[in-house]
Parts: C-alpha cells; sequence; structure tokens
C-alpha cells in the first residue's frame, strides 16, 4: 500500500501547488452566478464561473415540477423605457444587450422553466462568461496568506481534486436542498421533488399535501380536478402576496385550493404543527394520521390498526379520513456541507434557518471576502422584498459587485455630479423609471450626498440602505455635509396576511396625505449627517432607517406615474427647499434679469443658468400665461404707464411676493 | 411662494404681532406698596389691584393679561396697579398662603369684590369682570324667567331694555356687553344671563355663543302687553352692539323728499343700507304702513325711508316701489319691483354687506395654499399645455433611430423630458427654430424624449435636460452652451452651416468680410466679424487661433488670412502680425488687437470677449456678458433709446480711460 499512498499524496501535494489562482470565483451557474459573472466581465476581473452541471440554471431543469414559471414577463407596458420596463420583467438578467431580455424567449406572461434554461444558456454564451462546467466543487476551505485581499485565500477543491485558489468567493448555489420533516411514519411521505406530476396517477384518491408555499399550491393546482379531495396541512396560516406585498407568499394564479376550500368543494386548509403529527399506514395501505405522542405512550412495535387515533376520542377530528398520498412541499435551504468550518458559514437565525448568516452587504459575516448572492442571499429581506427572486437580486448582485470594485480595484460607487438645481429632476426621473429602487424596495436605496453650501450633488444608485453608515467605507464617496435617501415603501400598516388590503379608502390622493400612502410610493429621508451604526441599530420598529430631520412621501399614484406638476413635483421642490433653505424654482431670463439687477443674490436656477449666459427664454404664448397666472409682471402694462419705475410702486401684490420672498438664496 | 419663504413671512406677522403688543404694554404696570397704593385711591374712582408677594412666584401669564387690560380699563376711568406685598407692611390683602394671591376692585377705599386670579383668566374676563361689578345696577343679572319678566314689566311704557345670553362670564361677548352697558346703561334698562334654558322660554331656536335682544318696552302702553323684541343678528362685538343700539334710538321710518341718492341718514354712516318705499299721494297711507311693516322686520339691518314720487324731481321708473342704495358709498340707487314685504326684506338681506372677511383674519395662519405653483415656467408650461405644437417640423427620434440619423445626416438634436418643466419651455423655442428655418436648413433638427430613452441619452452624457447638440459628420458632437431661447439657438445653427474658421482667399474677400457682406444671405446682421491675420511664417500662432476659434463655434465667427499679402491689410489696420481684426459693421468701426503667442485659452478669452461693446446697452440678453467682466457696472438709465449726445459722451470717458475700473453701460428702463 505504501507507494500508492506516497502517489496519492504526492498527487495531493501537486494539486496543492498548482491550484489555479483566481481573484473572483463564482460557485454555481445559476441566474445568480451568471449576472455577477457578466458584471466581472464588463469589468475585466480575473474571475472564474463553477457549475456542477453540464449548463446554466440547473435547478430550473428540474423546478418548478410542473414547469410553471410564476415570475412575471410581461412583454407591454406602453412604455419606451428600458429601465422602467425593467421593473415588470421578473425573468431577465442585467447587460447590456437588448437582445438578451427575456421577452425575446417567451411570449408566456407565466413562462415555461424551460425557456429560463434556454435563456441563461444563451446569456452565458452570448456575453463569453468564463463558466467551467460538470466542475463539483466538493469542499471549501480558508487559507491563511497576509498577502492576499482579505488575508486569506479560498481554497476550493473538485471532486478530481483539482484546487482553485480564490481572492474572493462569491457563492451562488441557491438553495438546493429540499427541507425534510422528521415525524413517525415520514418514511412514507413523497417529495415535491420526485412525485409523480401526471394527474392521471391521482385520480379518485385522497390527497394530503404538506406545506403551504407556492411549491404545495402548485402541486395541488396540477391534481385539483381528478383527486377526491386534496387537504393541505401547514403549521402557520397561509399567506398570500396580494395581501402581503411579497412575491415569495402564495400568488393567485396558484391558489385554485383556496377558492375550492372556501366553497366547500371538499379540499380544505388546516393549521397544525407537524412536529406534533405521527402518519400511520393501515394495512391496506392507506395513510391516518395520528398523534406523536399516542405512539410515544403506546409501544411503537403495536401493528398499524392497533394504534390509536385521535378520532377514537374525538370522533369529528378533521383529519380522520383515509389518505391515499401524502406529499411534502415543504421548500429548500442552503447546502451548508461543502464548507469548512474555518469558514464560519453558519446558519441564520430561527426565522431564517434556511439562509446563510450573512451582513446587509452580503457578505458573510464569518469571513471576509465570502459574499452570498442570489436566493441564498435572501435572509437579509426575507419576507420583505424581492431580494430572493431574479428580479430582485439581479440588483443586489450589481450592488455588491460595486463595492467589489471599490474594495479592490480603487473604483468608487459609480455617481454623477450634477448642479443643485437638477435635484428634484434627478429624483423624479429615478422615482419614475428606476427598476432597483422599485424591485428592492426599502433594501436598495438612491444616496443624494450634498456637496459645501448644498450648491452641487453626487447622486448614487442602489446603495444597500442598511449599510448606510459604512457608506463612505464602502464608496469611496464623502458625505459630510448633508444626505437623501430615497427610498420606495409600502405603507406601514397595509399589509399583511391578515390585513384586509381591498378596504374603501385604501388608497390616498390628496397632497397632504401623501404620508398615509398604502401603495408603493417614494419616500425621501434627509440626514444632516450620515446615520452612525448605533443611528442605525437602534433605529424606530419598523422603521428602514432612523428618525430622519426631515421626511418626505411623494403621494401613491395609480399609474405608478410620479409627474404630475402640482401632485408630485411641486410638493417634493418644497420639501428639498425647506431641508436646504434655498429656492430651488426655475426662472426665465427675464426674471433673472431683473433679480440680478435688483438683489444681492439669486436663486439657483438663475446663478447656473442665465449668468452663465444660458437663460431660459420665454416665448409669446408662455410669457401670456405667465401673466394671466401673475407670476410674471405684464411688461406690455409697465411700457404703456411709462414712468413705472419712478413714481409707481412697483408691479402688484402677487408679484412682488413671489419674487421678493425673503429666501436666503445660495 | 416657497414654504421656508412663507415662514420667514410668519415670522413677519407674529413680529407686527409682538410690535403691537408691546406698545400695549408701553403703559407700565405701576408697582406699589401698600401704603403707596391706599394713598393714591381717590374717593369715587375705581381701582383694580393685584397683591402679590414679593419673592413668590409671580404669575407672569396673568401679569401680561392685566398690562393689557390697563388701557382699555383706563378708558373707563379705572386704574390698574400691582401691589408688592413687603414684609414690613403687612395688608390684609396680602393673604396668609403663598401663591393665593387675588385681585381686588376698590371705590376710593371702598372694596367692592375680590377677584381670584383664576376668574380673571384673560384681558376681556378681566374688562368684563370689573365692568361688571361697577355696573351692578344698570345691568341686572337674571336666571329665571320670572326675574325677566319683573323687569319687562316694570318698564312697560316707560324705558327700552337690552337682554343678553353669553355663554360665560368674562368671554369677549360679555366683555362687549359689559362696554355698551358702560355707554347706554343710563339709557336702558340691561339685564344678562347666562342660563340657556333662559333662551330657550323666550323662543330662541338657535342657541349660539351669545344673543343679544333689544325690547321695545317704551312701546307697551298695557302690562298685558308683551314688549317688542328685534334680535341682533351679528355677533356680538363692542362696535356691532354700538351700531345696533344706534339704529333702535333712530326713529323708525323717515320721510324725506329728497334724491335718493343724497340722503344721508344715521344707517349709512354705520355701514347700513338704505330701502325706500315709494310712496304716492293716493297711496301714502297704505305705503306708510307698508313701510313700517318693513321698518320693524329690517330692524338693525337697514334703514327705510318713505319717498315720495311726486316731491322729487328724479327720474324714478315708473313701476319701481321700492329703491334700494347699498351703504358704500358710490353704490347707486337701484330701483326694484317688489310686490311683496318678505321680497323686499330678502332683498336686503341678500345684499347685504358682511363683513365676515375679518373674521378669518386672526386665527386663520395657514397662509397660503402649499399646491399653489409658485414656480413660473412650470406654472407657464401647466397652462399651455393643451395648445398643440407643430411638433412634426422636427424629427422625433428613438433608440432605433437615433444612431442612424446622428450618423447619416447633420442633426441637430433636442434632450428633454416630457415631465421637466424647463425641457418643455425650451421645446417651445426649438420648435420656433425648426419653424423658421423650415426649407432652408441643411441640418436636420430632432429631439429625443429621454422619459423614454435613456439609455440613449445617458450614452450621449447627457445627465441634464434641456441639452442640445450638434452631430456633423466626421466630428464630435458640438454641445451647444448658448441661450435656451430661439435668438441664440438660431444663431448657433447659423454659423455653424460656415466652415470654421472661414479661410479668406483674398484681400477683397477680407474686406467684404469685415463689412459683413460675407454671409449676408445668412445673417441679417452679424454683431461682430474676427479676423485673424498672420504671415504665412507663424503656423503656430495660427493654429492656436484656430483652436479657440473652433471651441467658440456657434457663438462667433471667425476667419483666418494667412496669404503672402497679408501686410497690406496689416499696415492699412496698424495690426503688427499677429493680429486680430474685430470688425463691428452696424457701428462701422474695426479695431485691432495684437495677437502675442498668446496660449489658447487665453485665446479663447479674446475671442469670447471680442463682441463686448465699449458702452453698451444693458438688456436681457446682454447682462450676463457684461457681468462676467466683473466689475462694477456704471449705469445710464435712459427713457427710451439713448440720446446720441450721452453716448458720445460716454465713449469719449471711455476712450481717455477714465472709466476703467467700470463697465460703463445703458439701460432702457422702459423696455425692461
Amino acid at each position: 500500500m505504501g507507494p500508492l499512498g506516497l502517489l496519492l499524496a504526492l498527487a495531493l501535494h501537486l494539486a496543492a501547488c498548482t491550484r489555479t489562482h483566481r481573484d473572483y470565483c463564482v460557485l454555481g451557474a445559476g441566474p445568480a452566478g451568471l449576472q455577477m459573472a457578466a458584471l466581472l466581465q464588463r469589468a475585466g476581473r480575473d474571475y472564474e464561473v463553477f457549475e456542477r452541471e453540464s449548463a446554466p440554471g440547473s435547478f430550473f431543469t428540474r423546478y418548478p415540477r410542473h414547469r410553471k414559471l410564476i415570475s412575471i414577463n410581461k412583454r407591454h407596458t406602453g412604455k419606451a423605457n428600458a429601465e422602467f420596463n425593467l421593473r415588470h420583467d421578473w425573468n431577465s438578467l442585467l447587460s447590456d444587450d437588448p437582445r438578451l431580455l427575456f421577452r425575446h424567449y417567451s411570449k408566456a406572461y407565466f413562462p415555461d422553466a424551460s425557456d429560463m434554461v434556454r435563456y441563461l444558456g444563451d446569456f452565458a454564451k452570448c456575453l463569453g462568461l468564463r463558466v467551467q462546467y460538470n466542475t463539483n466543487i466538493t469542499h471549501v476551505a480558508l487559507d491563511k496568506d497576509p498577502q492576499a485581499w482579505n488575508g486569506h485565500y479560498f481554497i476550493l477543491t473538485q471532486q478530481n481534486g483539482q484546487a482553485y485558489q480564490c481572492s474572493v468567493l462569491l457563492v451562488a448555489t441557491g438553495l438546493s436542498v429540499p427541507k425534510l420533516v422528521d415525524f413517525p411514519g415520514s418514511e412514507h411521505v413523497e417529495g415535491y421533488e420526485s412525485v409523480s406530476v401526471d394527474p392521471e396517477d391521482f385520480v379518485g384518491q385522497n390527497v394530503l399535501i404538506l406545506g403551504r408555499g407556492n411549491s404545495a399550491f402548485e402541486t395541488a393546482e396540477n391534481i385539483l380536478g381528478v383527486t377526491n379531495f386534496v387537504h393541505m396541512l401547514s403549521r402557520s396560516r397561509v399567506r398570500l402576496s396580494w395581501a402581503t406585498h411579497y412575491v415569495g407568499d402564495v400568488r393567485a394564479i396558484n391558489n385554485g385550493l383556496l377558492d375550492t376550500y372556501q366553497l366547500k368543494s371538499l379540499d380544505g386548509l388546516l393549521e397544525s404543527d407537524l412536529g406534533y403529527l405521527a402518519l400511520v399506514k393501515d394495512s391496506k395501505g392507506k395513510f391516518h394520521i395520528t398523534l406523536r405522542f399516542f405512539l410515544d405512550e403506546n409501544n411503537s412495535s403495536q401493528s398499524a390498526d392497533a394504534i390509536p387515533l385521535p378520532q377514537d376520542d374525538n370522533d369529528n377530528f378533521a383529519m380522520r379520513v383515509a389518505y391515499d398520498r401524502v406529499i411534502r412541499c415543504l421548500g429548500w435551504k442552503f447546502d451548508f456541507s461543502i464548507f469548512n468550518q474555518s469558514l464560519r458559514l453558519s446558519s441564520g437565525t430561527e426565522f431564517s434557518k434556511k439562509y446563510p448568516l450573512i451582513r446587509a452587504s452580503y457578505e458573510s459575516k464569518g469571513s471576509r471576502g465570502l459574499f452570498i448572492l442570489g436566493t441564498a442571499s435572501h435572509s437579509v429581506d426575507y419576507r420583505k422584498s424581492a431580494g430572493g427572486f431574479i428580479h430582485g437580486f439581479r440588483y443586489t448582485v450589481r450592488a455588491v459587485h460595486r463595492l467589489l470594485e471599490h474594495r479592490h480595484h480603487g473604483i468608487g460607487w459609480p455617481s454623477t455630479e450634477h448642479p443643485i438645481t437638477q435635484l428634484s429632476s434627478s429624483i423624479i426621473r429615478r422615482v419614475n423609471e428606476a427598476s432597483g429602487l422599485y424591485q428592492m424596495f426599502s433594501v436598495l436605496a438612491d444616496i443624494i450626498l450634498l456637496k459645501e453650501n448644498a450648491t452641487a450633488f453626487e447622486y448614487l444608485e442602489e446603495f444597500p440602505m442598511q449599510m448606510l453608515a459604512q457608506l463612505e467605507t464602502l464608496t469611496g464617496r464623502t458625505a459630510r455635509h448633508g444626505l437623501f435617501v430615497i427610498n420606495m415603501e409600502y405603507g406601514k400598516n397595509f399589509s399583511g396576511p391578515e390585513k384586509d388590503v381591498f378596504y374603501y379608502d385604501r388608497s390616498v390622493a390628496h397632497v397632504e396625505d401623501a404620508w398615509r400612502s398604502n401603495f408603493l410610493h417614494p419616500v425621501i429621508y434627509y440626514y444632516r449627517h450620515l446615520p452612525t451604526e448605533q443611528d442605525m441599530r437602534f433605529r424606530p420598529a419598523q422603521w428602514p432607517l432612523p428618525r430622519p430631520a426631515a421626511i418626505h412621501h411623494i403621494v401613491e399614484d395609480f399609474l405608478t406615474d410620479w409627474t404630475a406638476p402640482v401632485g408630485h413635483i411641486l410638493p417634493l421642490r418644497r420639501f428639498l427647499e425647506n431641508c436646504l433653505g434655498t429656492d430651488l424654482r426655475s426662472f426665465y431670463a427675464e426674471s433673472c434679469f431683473l433679480f440680478a439687477l435688483t438683489r444681492q443674490r439669486l436663486p439657483p436656477f438663475c446663478q447656473q443658468g442665465y449668468l452663465k449666459m444660458q437663460g431660459l427664454s420665454s416665448t409669446k404664448s408662455l410669457r401670456q400665461h405667465g401673466v394671466e397666472s401673475r407670476l410674471l409682471p405684464d411688461y406690455t402694462a409697465m411700457e404703456n404707464s411709462s414712468r413705472w419705475l419712478g413714481d409707481h410702486p412697483s408691479a402688484p401684490g402677487p408679484l412682488t411676493q413671489s419674487l421678493d420672498s425673503n429666501k436666503e438664496e445660495l | 411662494m416657497m414654504s421656508s419663504g412663507f415662514v420667514v413671512f410668519r415670522a413677519g406677522v407674529a413680529l407686527v404681532l409682538m410690535c403691537s403688543f408691546y406698545r400695549s404694554t408701553e403703559d407700565p404696570l405701576p408697582e406699589l406698596s401698600p401704603q403707596q397704593y391706599f394713598s393714591t385711591l381717590q374717593p369715587g374712582k375705581a381701582s383694580l389691584a393685584y397683591f402679590c408677594q414679593v419673592g413668590s412666584l409671580s404669575n407672569s401669564v396673568f401679569l401680561e393679561e392685566l398690562k393689557e387690560a390697563i388701557r382699555p380699563l383706563q378708558d373707563y376711568g379705572i386704574s390698574v396697579s400691582k401691589v408688592n406685598c413687603v414684609e414690613e407692611e403687612a395688608s390684609r390683602y396680602c393673604g396668609k398662603e403663598e401663591g393665593v394671591m387675588k385681585a381686588y376692585l376698590f371705590r376710593g377705599h371702598i372694596l367692592l369684590r375680590e377677584f381670584p386670579t383664576d376668574t380673571l383668566f384673560d384681558v376681556n374676563a378681566i374688562v368684563a369682570h370689573v365692568l361688571f361689578t361697577l355696573l351692578f345696577n344698570e345691568v341686572k343679572y337674571v336666571t329665571t324667567l320670572e326675574d325677566l319678566h319683573s323687569i319687562e314689566n316694570s318698564l312697560k311704557g316707560k324705558a327700552n331694555m337690552i337682554f343678553s345670553y353669553v355663554e360665560a362670564i368674562g368671554t369677549p361677548e360679555h366683555r362687549a356687553v359689559m362696554e355698551a352697558a358702560f355707554v347706554y346703561g343710563t339709557s336702558y334698562q340691561f339685564a344678562l344671563t347666562t342660563e340657556i334654558a333662559l333662551l330657550e322660554n323666550i323662543g330662541s331656536e338657535n342657541t349660539g355663543r351669545a344673543h343679544l335682544y333689544f325690547l321695545h318696552c317704551e312701546l307697551a302702553s298695557d302690562l298685558t302687553e308683551s314688549c317688542r323684541t328685534t334680535r341682533m343678528e351679528q355677533p356680538l362685538t363692542t362696535l356691532n352692539i354700538h351700531v345696533f343700539i344706534k339704529t333702535m334710538k333712530a326713529p323708525l321710518v323717515m320721510e324725506v323728499a329728497e334724491d335718493p341718492q343724497q340722503v344721508s341718514i344715521i344707517h349709512l354712516q354705520l355701514g347700513l343700507p338704505l330701502v325706500f318705499i315709494i310712496s304716492q299721494q293716493a297711496t301714502y297711507e297704505a305705503d306708510r304702513r307698508t313701510a313700517e311693516w318693513v321698518a320693524w322686520r329690517l330692524l338693525g339691518k337697514a334703514g327705510v325711508l318713505l319717498l315720495s314720487r311726486d316731491s322729487v324731481d328724479v327720474d324714478i321708473p315708473q313701476h319701481a316701489n321700492v329703491a334700494f342704495r347699498r351703504a358704500e358709498k358710490e353704490a347707486p340707487v337701484e330701483f326694484l319691483v317688489l310686490n311683496d314685504v318678505d321680497l323686499i326684506v330678502s332683498h336686503v338681506k341678500s345684499n347685504m354687506y358682511i363683513e365676515e372677511t375679518q373674521e378669518d383674519e386672526d386665527g386663520d395662519e395657514e397662509g397660503p395654499d402649499l399646491a399653489i405653483q409658485d414656480d413660473e415656467v412650470a406654472e407657464t408650461v401647466y397652462r399651455d399645455r393643451k395648445r398643440p405644437l407643430p411638433l412634426e417640423l422636427t424629427v422625433e427620434l428613438t433608440q432605433e433611430t437615433f444612431n442612424s440619423t446622428v450618423t447619416t445626416s447633420d442633426s441637430l438634436v433636442l434632450f428633454y423630458a416630457t415631465w421637466h418643466a424647463v425641457s418643455m419651455a425650451f421645446l417651445q423655442s426649438y420648435i420656433d427654430v425648426a419653424i423658421k428655418l423650415k426649407g432652408t436648413s441643411t441640418i436636420l433638427l430632432t429631439r429625443i424624449n429621454c422619459a423614454d430613452w435613456s439609455d440613449v441619452c445617458a450614452k450621449q452624457n447627457v445627465t441634464a435636460f434641456p441639452a442640445v447638440k450638434l452631430y456633423k459628420e466626421g466630428e464630435s458632437p458640438v454641445s451647444y452652451e448658448g441661450m435656451l431661447g430661439t435668438k441664440d439657438l438660431l444663431k448657433f445653427v447659423q454659423l455653424n452651416r460656415i466652415s470654421c474658421p472661414v479661410n479668406i482667399a483674398s484681400i477683397q474677400e477680407a474686406e467684404k468680410y469685415l463689412r459683413g457682406e460675407l454671409y449676408k444671405d445668412l445673417f441679417s446682421f452679424p454683431s461682430v466679424s474676427v479676423l485673424g491675420l498672420f504671415s504665412p511664417a507663424m503656423a503656430s500662432a495660427e493654429e492656436h487661433f484656430r483652436e479657440a476659434g473652433k471651441r467658440l463655434r456657434g457663438s462667433i465667427i471667425t476667419g483666418v488670412y494667412s496669404e503672402d499679402d497679408v501686410w497690406i491689410l496689416s499696415n492699412k489696420y496698424a495690426a503688427p502680425l499677429p493680429a486680430m481684426l474685430l470688425a463691428r459693421p452696424r457701428e462701422g468701426g474695426i479695431e485691432s488687437v495684437p495677437l502675442a503667442t498668446a496660449p489658447v485659452q487665453e485665446m479663447v478669452r479674446i475671442l469670447a470677449n471680442a463682441p463686448l461693446e465699449a458702452f453698451p446697452e444693458i438688456t436681457v440678453e446682454t447682462l450676463p456678458a457684461y457681468l462676467r467682466l466683473q466689475r462694477p457696472l456704471l449705469m445710464l438709465f435712459s427713457d427710451g433709446s439713448i440720446d446720441p449726445q450721452y453716448r458720445n459722451a460716454a465713449l469719449a470717458l471711455v476712450r481717455q480711460k477714465q472709466l476703467e475700473p467700470f463697465t460703463p453701460c445703458w439701460l432702457n428702463f422702459n423696455y425692461i
């Protein structure tokens, strides 16, 4: 055995010495892995994607079992704006290539999963992404090295012993392990991952489904018409996504069973903790529900027919009927098995046990340089936003990439600088088209960093708002003169599984009531200083951010079109003016001219435009409206009364008031 | 108005209020010791004194109110003072326990009443309470219907009575009634109640805060006859009560025989309208009865007069039976045909001048409506939104057509957003340019809506709207940086049709160019033409000049002449080479500027300032250019166009370099 052992050791040693280095290693060529690869590719980084299967998106080759994706593929919105249209395209990944939009891959509103597989394949191929297929990474460990970017390398070992050394590890393996439930008799339960999808196999059967998520309802939907009845059993009440505004809850497209349950068509929904139950198979091969402690009390070696059932005492027990099949549809969890302990990658709290524990920057709490992307990163916004789904994590992946670009390549968070006169229009533009803000509401937010004296500002898009306290170190931008955070929010007490979201008066139309808006609407926070970590931690319950110096809600809009001059833009401008103590109105050259001759300071619009010889001329028709609205003086009238500059008190009241308001101009 | 401006505005209001407040407290509250106080008391004179423990926490709110009451109480001959209880001068009014300090009302040395300070909660309560105490006999306080009737009965055939209900003692209405009683207490018997039940008994259905009734008991000759009652309908203020009582004193119906426009009676002075019942001799008796009937109904609301049609030579329409004249000075007399007393009454009521606007003034400090647009651009664009623009004169680009369009033809592109007011205001000027250039220009005018095609705009580096760029084949796009208006943009387009800089081929052409005749078809009058003169050896200076000219492309025409015979021009205009000639065809002068080996940047500056004049007219368009020189403007104001005499004087001063630190200029203030 000696020589063989030696050979093996040698081989291992060789492997260790020749392990390939990559700056970035991405685990998994699913949507999140490919999204990250596309960004790394565009930035010209040294990266490699490792995929166990022979093609991207292997999850979608099997799941969902009934092949219908419930992410919408809205091909028509009536708008040309590509960014806006992404708000209603839940399947595409982000790229510069307009051909790589999912609407070119399927016409179905709820597309087939195989189209997704095809799409992901094309995405990887068209962009020339570096993906190693058929590469099963079986072990990930840490190798300390002070030279490394993060003080250590990640060592990835393939099934054949080939190893890779990575500076940054991006884990996009999704949730791949079916969640099991352990109770006496659970061996009789079929799993969602393997149960038949042919309705013919269920004809005339009594079916019990464990779980109450989309996979459970999807399974029920498929067999509702052929079974005797379907009962669905879960620990807690059903959560409907139209009531919770969370896309991971049960979608209306799957809720046929709710309909038949409420119409007493024999199907039904029950709540009970699965841990108390036991399943007993009788001599005819049918399954009976009983309680676990009945089994514990009795000798478990008893024959099935002798085990006491709840209906023995309680003859109207709901599940007293015998079932032909029991199907488990309990979802998936993250596969922790390949990660060495040294990575200290642990699972989340009770609430999000199926996800690895990460920060709001998507970096693992255990080791620096290890990021979780995609579905597995959903602990950040579980049951809140869309971070567990393609249309959400495509943006969070981009945010991670931006953080990495700054951390390792000194490229600051992308930002654009504008004069202060562009402030309201920058915000209006973004809230009307930005898809990342819209999908990842209350997770990603736009940040406006003010320059000294609020004469200009920098605009940063889609920053993970929970990391606000670390903004300067994460982005390389400075926030010394105050900032605005632009977020999208639902009304605080509007959504929830037990809430009535159709109540009369649910929508708000008046500007004064904007703060009571229930549907998704923009909210702008103003801080004089960057909140500290302390501020972030002790923020009010239910608030995404600490208490700001000032807050503004743009009133919700039925069309999500926030461009109304009086309803949306005017209140926003007033809010910004109040925060900054400046005048953000726009003026025609004539007004600026008058100001220039009569005032010491001019409104920023005149300073930035008129004084730089770029004033805005009015046309005859506009001037006429100006006179009618009494915002502009009537020059023709003045020409008639020749000596108006002399004895006459200048223009009438409203004009003087509007022009001479005692605002501190810059 | 901007809201923070509006805060300032409100602060201004507050300031005014504070001022008036301080004025009222100019009367200091006399602070006396008990001994001093009692020595000042005069027999028969009322005085209110607040006894206050020295060193104890003073009741500052009460003191403020007390200070305010000084002036009004003085008007009624009542003095107010604060008495500081010092230990050595203990007085029984000083009280034993701290904090339970009271105010006392004396007449002479006689104590009339003591008031716990909480009953005197504000200035109205102080005045009301004090007067109520002093007018104990004049104003009877009644609690039952029997009390009221017994007073009524005692007055029948003798005097009239004023009865009022107030919600509580010490309210502003109570004060108003007491102030009226102070004046009219000797003429009328006043009665007051706070019992709402009493009010219901006399048949008043809507019970508000306060009511006042005039009981015409003098007319009741018989004890069994109840007094006729007139209710005052205006809110209870001192002034309204005064007006009401005055009208009660006036005769019920007056007979006049003069032009109703000239009649002046007390009602008019009090701001009440007049109703003339037009009478004829034949129907005099009936008319008189009608007039009295109307007068009773309108008592306190209008004056009623009987106008004899026969005795006035005013043209009264044939059928008119009533004339109505509003209280306003200039209001004309209306002649009406009203065949029913009710019609007359309702006509008066609906035409009453209601002074309710004043009511809102105090409480309502809400200020201007936040929903009112105060951005002139946003408002005018919004108001103009329904007027169709001839947008078809410009080509609308999309993501698909943008690149193919700008690469295949010389195109001007306007980047705008439909929701952006400034963009939409400028779009109008842009369309105007398209109208002006229709059929003449080789440059295609296009526009792209960045609200739809934000990707395209971002790729073209457009970060702010509106933006205009000129795309010419084989050249990098030129951004337009002039005024967002028709005139400048048109000039930009026109100038860009000329190659830049213009290569002048001969001396003759150079002269033509300097006269502004070379591009006559393009411009009616170029303001300035610039010609760079270089000898063929001065390649680098020429290169700099060409570069500077290119940078200013679209705002100024530059030409270059560098033939061998350039010395002819150099000699003619006394311009040592390299030099620049500035020609102002409009004014006829040609100026030469030496171009030493200036760097491009400096050359750009010189060229950019070339169009500036020595004594310019300041207009909306020209002001920014002259402000940029950062020199004070020395401005001549002119009523109309400038007198050439002044102009020449100013130019002479400029030539003598007397005005060096300034930018001399003139302004036509008729033209602003």
